[in-house]
């Protein structure tokens, strides 16, 4: 995407509480339409940034243009974008309807019309009929839904969402993400959305920026993140990840390969490999990626091992499998399905078993 | 009313906004302070202006019906070498001292009870405990002077059943009148801050001491009592600091015995008409009460660190 | 009582220690209105006889109906000036991040731990000097820095006891800082804005020390009484004024108190 289309454009922000530097120099453009997720750790500066986009934070250094419109001395009452808060935020002394209708005071519409938009709003969020309830009569997933009728009645250009989902139980969580995401779809309206939790962002995203301390670590689509993560600690924030320090073998410039730490060398695709000779780097592997099997499989990446972990988890086992050369054990998830994952259960923790991997399942990630 | 500031600027969309309340929208610490202007300037006028004038007022000395306005210590000399003033001094704080021991550990169990043991109605209990409180601290000291008067309630009472013959006349204008007055009146300030600091205990921190061995008595001193203790010390401050410098109860039961600082300081600016003594005494207090609440906070933090 | 924890189990002794307390707390406050229906004009046991002569008594004194209406005057202004200020120092206190935020709170709950004395003698002071004459003006002036102090902590935890999300809320979904403050703000902190009135009020009208040196020639109520201590014959009038005094602070404290504590409880 080029800064030329990008209807939210980040350009260069920091934001300094004093001396703490909560945001550090972030580019970032987002289309129009998008469903954009701001994930990382609390602290990582996420929800600073998008109180920035909102207007509840000044920029300390830096532009936000939502639709070509510089933001900085728009305050928020201003600003073409609405938020679903934290905590909701519901009115406790007004109704759920007057709490939809908040934001139309200044439009001085009709009574009827004011009422038609907010049945269809409650009938948007599936609470029809509500609107008469006290605002305090509500549980917790209702209020979410009313934060988020109160946001969308107004046709905001972009929807802030700050990890709305984070206060409910598992199941209604699980629920609403396929609520919100169909809803996007629906509005069209373009969703910024900050959460800490790596499954959501994965599920409800159409692109993600991983962020630490301040900075933004990798931009990019959910299985471009779970795939190709561009550095270990995103590697290691998305999923479960082996790492094995490793270093780069080339044999003139027609074939490769990696002397990875209790791995052993194995040949890798040239064009896989970027590093020169001898450079030091990370390789890679997903749990779900090794095959688990009693006897040596027929390939050159495999090695052996001995489970000294195991764990059963429905559909899945998790094993933690000590092998020779590396000091942490690997851990390997197969599906219960597989014979070698059902086989190494059955023998319990102290059976000897093989592991393997596909080459092209392996990451490799700059830097020891 | 955050953004007063910015609604009042009509171009929002120009970039580069100034002025004042581009100034404003851009650092909130300064929209604070200027919320908080006008509260500070009352406080100002009514709290740091006084006190600047009244320690000015205190260095000069009276000439006649006017002041001598050179700056002099001699009105703090007088104050510690006249044996009067010091008298007077340990008096104020032995009385007060008496009654804040007093109402403290008189209001104590009543805070604990509220804070452990009500269980409905807590609100009505509290409203109940402070409510006399608020009412004309004049009128609670005229009606113990109604009570312990010569032919008061508990004297004509008693006469009235035959216990006694003549009135009992050390009830009234006697140091102890002025303590039992004091504790009676200054209750509320032990009770609320006891109370607070009793209810925010963890109910399961007792729990768990009488889990780990320990009876009633036992989980008091080691657990309920340290945990109250800056309730304890909140509430010693605010009834001690307050009462020393009290005048109206010692003038209407005190008596010649029971005369403290504060009748002293206010017999300055009325008979005596001499102003800057009474400064001279008022900052006097003030630096005497300031000193022992020093020591005092010095040594319940020994004392803290004694348990820990 | 078997619903109870073993922590809570009811302990009989400290019961009847809270009904004593309650029962000391208050008897003697008692006493004021009992002889004012007392048909003596000795305030002692025994009992005379019933009458309301010393009721009567009062309303035709004129010095009392002015004395009065120097206290509501100076308690309403009190009131409503010191709420005011409460509020806006209770807002910037809770919604800004001030640098030397418990100096300020330290500074404006000052009054509560200084001898009254003190200030009254201060700005008695600092009236004489400026050459402002002793009038009501300087008496609200005193009240004020008595009452600020309970007005802030009345208001305070209304603040701070709703989200700072609500009124981020309103400012999302278009309103102005002005409009929120009605719309949002004020609803929300209601409560501790009548209790704060009320208590400003009740204080103001039973203050004493402050007026005792900053009242001119016009008393308030507190000055008046204590003016007629001085006559024992003039005792039983007080007593029923007295006894007036009391009926009314206790309501408006009751009320007050109410409106203050409710919703801070169910809040949580």
């Amino acid at each position: 995407m080029t800064h030329a289309d990008a209807f939210i454009l980040i350009d260069r922000v920091s934001k300094f509480f004093g001396a703490f530097q909560a945001v550090d120099e972030i580019s970032i453009d987002i289309g129009k339409g998008e469903f954009f997720s701001l994930l990382g750790a609390s602290g990582c500066g996420k929800t600073t940034l998008l109180r920035m986009l909102a207007g509840f934070e000044s920029t300390t250094k830096g532009e936000i243009y939502i639709d070509g419109q510089p933001m900085s001395d728009v305050p928020p009452h201003r600003r073409p974008v609405n938020m679903v808060f934290q905590s909701y935020a519901i009115f406790p002394h007004l109704s759920v309807a007057d709490n939809i209708a908040y934001g139309l005071r200044k439009k001085k519409l009709p009574r009827a019309k004011r009422r038609e938009m907010v049945d269809e709003m409650l009938e948007l969020i599936k609470l029809p009929g509500y609107g008469d309830r006290k605002a305090t009569q509500l549980s917790g997933g209702q209020r979410q839904r009313i934060a988020l009728a109160r946001a969308l009645i107004l046709r905001p250009k972009v929807l802030l969402l700050d990890e709305p989902l984070g206060a409910l139980d598992k199941q209604l969580r699980e629920q609403m993400q396929l609520e919100l995401r169909a809803l996007q779809r629906q509005v069209g309206i373009t969703f910024v959305f900050v959460t800490h939790d790596q499954e959501e962002a994965l599920t409800l995203s159409d692109r993600i920026a991983v962020m630490a301390g301040g900075k933004v670590l990798q931009v990019d689509t959910p299985e471009g993140l779970y795939e190709s993560p561009k550095t270990r600690a995103v590697a290691s924030f998305i999923g479960n990840m082996n790492f094995f320090p490793a270093t780069v073998r080339r044999n003139g410039a027609a074939s490769a390969a990696i002397e990875a730490e209790g791995l052993g060398t194995f040949p890798m695709p040239i064009e896989n490999i970027t590093q020169p000779d001898g450079a030091p780097v990370q390789v890679a592997l997903r749990p779900e990626k090794f095959s688990l099997t009693p006897e040596k499989p027929d390939t050159a990446h495999a090695v052996a091992g001995k489970v000294c972990e195991a764990a059963y988890l429905g559909e899945r086992s998790h094993f933690h499998v000590a092998i020779e050369g590396k000091e942490t054990p690997i851990a390997v998830s197969t599906p219960n399905q597989s014979r070698g994952g059902r086989e190494a259960r059955e023998q319990g923790i102290g059976a000897q078993v093989w592991l393997s991997w596909s080459p092209e399942s392996i990451v490799i990630l700059q830097g020891d | 009313m955050t953004e007063t500031s910015n609604s009042s600027t009509k171009a929002q969309r120009s970039p580069g906004r100034g002025g004042l309340s581009g100034l404003l929208h851009r650092h909130e610490n300064l929209r604070g302070f200027l919320l908080m202007t006008p509260t500070l300037l009352v406080m100002g006028v009514g709290i740091i202006a006084p006190f600047f004038i009244l320690v000015t007022m205190s260095l000069w000395t009276r000439q006649g019906f006017d002041f001598d306005t050179t700056l002099t210590m001699a009105n703090y000399a007088r104050t510690w070498n006249e044996p009067i003033y010091g008298a007077l001094l340990s008096r104020s704080f032995w009385i007060s001292g008496i009654a804040t021991v007093a109402t403290v550990i008189l209001c104590y169990p009543m805070a604990y009870f509220v804070a452990f043991h009500v269980h409905r109605n807590k609100m009505m209990w509290i409203i109940l405990m402070t409510l006399p409180f608020w009412t004309s601290y004049l009128l609670r000291v005229f009606a113990w002077k109604v009570i312990l008067g010569y032919e008061g309630v508990i004297n004509s009472g008693l006469m009235a059943v035959g216990l006694i013959e003549a009135p009992l006349e050390f009830l009234l204008y006697s140091q102890e009148a002025v303590i039992i007055t004091l504790a009676h009146a200054w209750a509320a300030f032990a009770i609320l801050p006891l109370y607070v600091s009793l209810e925010k205990i963890d109910k399961s921190l007792l729990e768990a001491a009488t889990d780990l061995g320990d009876g009633p008595v036992a989980r008091f001193m080691r657990i309920t009592l340290p945990l109250s203790l800056p309730g304890v010390i909140a509430a010693c401050f605010l009834i001690f600091i307050p009462t020393t410098g009290d005048y109206i109860t010692p003038a209407l039961l005190g008596g010649p015995d029971g005369a403290m600082i504060g009748n002293f300081i206010q017999l300055q600016f009325g008979p005596v008409n001499n102003w800057p003594m009474g400064a001279t005494l008022s900052m006097v207090l003030m630096m005497w009460i300031s000193l022992i609440a020093l020591v005092f906070l010095f040594i319940t933090r020994l004392a803290r660190e004694k348990i820990a | 009582m078997s619903d109870l924890s073993y922590i809570k189990r009811p302990n009989r002794p400290l019961q009847i220690y809270a009904i004593l307390f309650l029962v000391v707390l208050y008897l003697p406050v008692l006493f004021i209105p009992l002889f004012s229906f007392n048909d003596s004009v000795y305030v002692k046991f025994p009992l005379t006889g019933l009458t309301t002569k010393w009721y009567v008594e009062l309303w035709s004194r004129e010095p009392v109906w002015n004395a009065l209406w120097n206290s509501v005057k100076v308690g309403a202004a009190v009131a409503v000036i010191s709420t005011i200020l409460g509020v806006i120092a209770a807002r910037a206190i809770t919604r800004y991040r001030l640098p030397g935020k418990n100096v300020l709170v330290t500074f404006i709950m000052m009054p509560l731990v200084i001898p009254g004395i003190i200030f009254g003698v201060a700005l008695l002071i600092l009236m004489s000097r400026l050459g402002v004459p002793l009038s009501l003006f300087t008496v609200t002036l005193g009240h004020l820095i008595v009452c600020l102090p309970f007005a802030v902590a009345t208001l305070l935890p209304r603040f701070e006891g709703f989200d700072k999300s609500m009124e981020e809320a309103s400012a999302d979904l278009g309103e102005n800082g002005w409009w929120t403050f009605w719309r949002v703000t004020m609803p929300m902190v209601f409560p501790g804005i009548v209790a704060s009135l009320l208590l400003s009020f009740t204080i103001s009208f039973d203050e004493f020390i402050m007026a005792f040196f900053l009242t001119g020639t016009d008393p308030t109520l507190p000055m008046y009484i204590w003016g007629q201590l001085r006559f024992p014959q003039e005792f039983p009038s007080i007593l029923a004024l007295s006894a007036l005094i009391l009926f009314v602070s206790f309501f408006v404290v009751f009320v007050a108190q109410y409106f203050g504590r409710r919703g801070l409880e169910s809040d949580q």
